[in-house]
């Protein structure tokens, strides 16, 4: 869809995609400016990650069947791979935030190669960071709560080193723990979404382009290279859809151990 | 972080200044997915999984203790096995004890029938050897008499003739001792 705009929009010459690929105007005209097509599959993600949850986990059965099966699958990798490592026996209580966060960063990804959908949510930063921003106030809160409002801060700082190593490292510790982690959280996703789509965009504005906008002898093998292409990274693409979600999960739940416990340094 | 991209935004669509309303759309959805996924089905899951644990270990643990019960039962059977053919040894030997003392025991009996017998033909040919002896004696004692009259009467006149009574006496004497004896064998 936005590799057609793009082409209605260029001349003779080919153009790459680029940062307009992500600008949408309201669904329809004379609707309102923030119903976009991000925004409307942003909550149709939701709900379709709460669809799947509930015809898995809705009525679930000792001897699992069908959806409960691909369900459990799902909630054992969270909790084993994820949780776990990182929180032990506090994982059972923390389930509930670290499988909605990968279920729904994951159907969001997903979008990006779902025909007509098309577009990862999560390559408008302003998802990634709600679910940043969310797990970053957890962090601190869980901080202060377990570890006590001056404790927590002073627990950041490793003891026991040269005091003029402190001037260095108070504040870069500050800066990465407040500052770094929840952006670079949120952008990690952002980037390899935004990245995987122009990747995306671009191979298929190949393929199309020179095989049917304008064929050429010459542009003949481009073309079908850009097809090859094309479908060589969706499947990069949708492993790395599935990394993605897996790490931002990953990192929240070591921001959330890292509130519940001091570090050993 | 958003001080930086403020700046930037000046330009139009800027990918790294989030748009309000995705903002606000976004922890809606956010909301909905923990609310939904998270308090609702994820507790749901978890109860299930915790039950199956609980079902699987008991029902290991039931086999085991049925395996441990037939293991018990056939050590008991085995015991009384055992004991069943101990039993059965003890009452071998004590029918063969029986059975022997039961022998042992007729043949003293018949040991003392025998004696018994035989002691009552001794005590038999006895009495009848007294009463043999005895009617001899009465009989010698007649037989004297009348040898002595004979010769007596035949006025012995000499040694040839006596010895000729004698003889015809003791001849007489022998025959009637035959005719007695065929009589009483």
């Amino acid at each position: 869809m936005s590799a057609l705009t793009v082409l209605a929009s260029g001349g003779d010459q080919f153009e790459a995609p680029g940062v307009e690929l992500f600008d949408y105007p309201p669904l329809f005209s004379g609707g309102p400016a923030w119903l976009t097509k991000p925004v409307f599959f942003a909550v149709f993600g939701a709900l379709v990650t709460c669809a799947i949850a509930w015809s898995a986990f809705a009525k679930p059965k000792l001897v699992p069947r069908g959806m409960q099966n691909i369900g459990e699958m799902g909630y054992v990798f969270v909790r084993d791979q994820i949780g776990r490592p990182f929180l032990g026996k506090d994982t059972e209580q923390w389930m509930p935030v670290l499988l909605s966060l990968f279920l729904l960063i994951w159907v969001w990804n997903i979008f990006a190669v779902i025909p007509i959908i098309q577009f990862p949510i999560a390559s408008h930063i302003a998802f990634p960071a709600v679910l940043a921003v969310a797990v970053y106030f957890l962090k601190v809160y869980l901080g202060i709560k377990h570890q006590g409002p001056a404790k927590y801060f002073t627990n950041l700082i490793p003891k026991g080193l040269p005091k003029p190593i402190y001037v260095l490292l108070v504040p870069i510790e500050y800066l990465s723990t407040f500052v770094l982690a929840p952006f670079t959280h949120a952008v990690r996703l952002f980037a390899n979404m935004f990245a995987g789509h122009i990747i995306l965009a671009f191979f298929s504005l190949v393929g199309f382009w020179f095989l049917f906008e304008k064929p050429t002898a010459a542009g003949f093998g481009v073309g079908i290279i850009g097809v090859i292409m094309t479908c060589v990274m969706t499947a990069f693409e949708m492993f790395i859809q599935f990394l993605q979600a897996f790490l931002f999960t990953m990192l929240a739940a070591m921001y959330i151990q890292s509130g519940l416990h001091a570090e050993d340094h | 972080m958003f001080a930086a991209a403020s700046v930037l935004a000046a330009e139009e669509n800027n990918p790294l200044v989030p748009h309000t309303y995705e903002l606000v759309v976004g922890i809606f959805s956010f909301l909905v997915v923990v609310l939904v996924v998270g308090k609702i089905l994820t507790p749901r899951i978890q109860k299930t999984l915790e039950e199956r644990t609980d079902a699987i270990e008991g029902g290991l643990k039931r086999a085991e203790q049925v395996q441990e019960e037939a293991r018990q039962t056939l050590e008991q059977y085995k015991a009384q096995q055992k004991d069943a053919q101990l039993e059965a040894a003890k009452l071998r030997k004590k029918a063969e004890e029986q059975g022997a003392a039961i022998i042992a025991e007729m043949r003293e009996q018949a040991q003392a029938e025998a004696r018994r017998i035989v002691e009552a033909a001794k005590a038999q040919i006895e009495a009848d050897r007294q009463q043999a002896l005895q009617s001899l004696r009465a009989e010698i004692g007649a037989m004297s008499v009348e040898l002595a009259g004979r010769v007596v009467g035949e006025s012995l006149e000499d040694t040839a003739r006596q010895s000729r009574v004698v003889d015809r006496f003791l001849e007489e004497l022998e025959e009637r001792a035959r005719t007695q004896e065929q009589i009483t064998s």
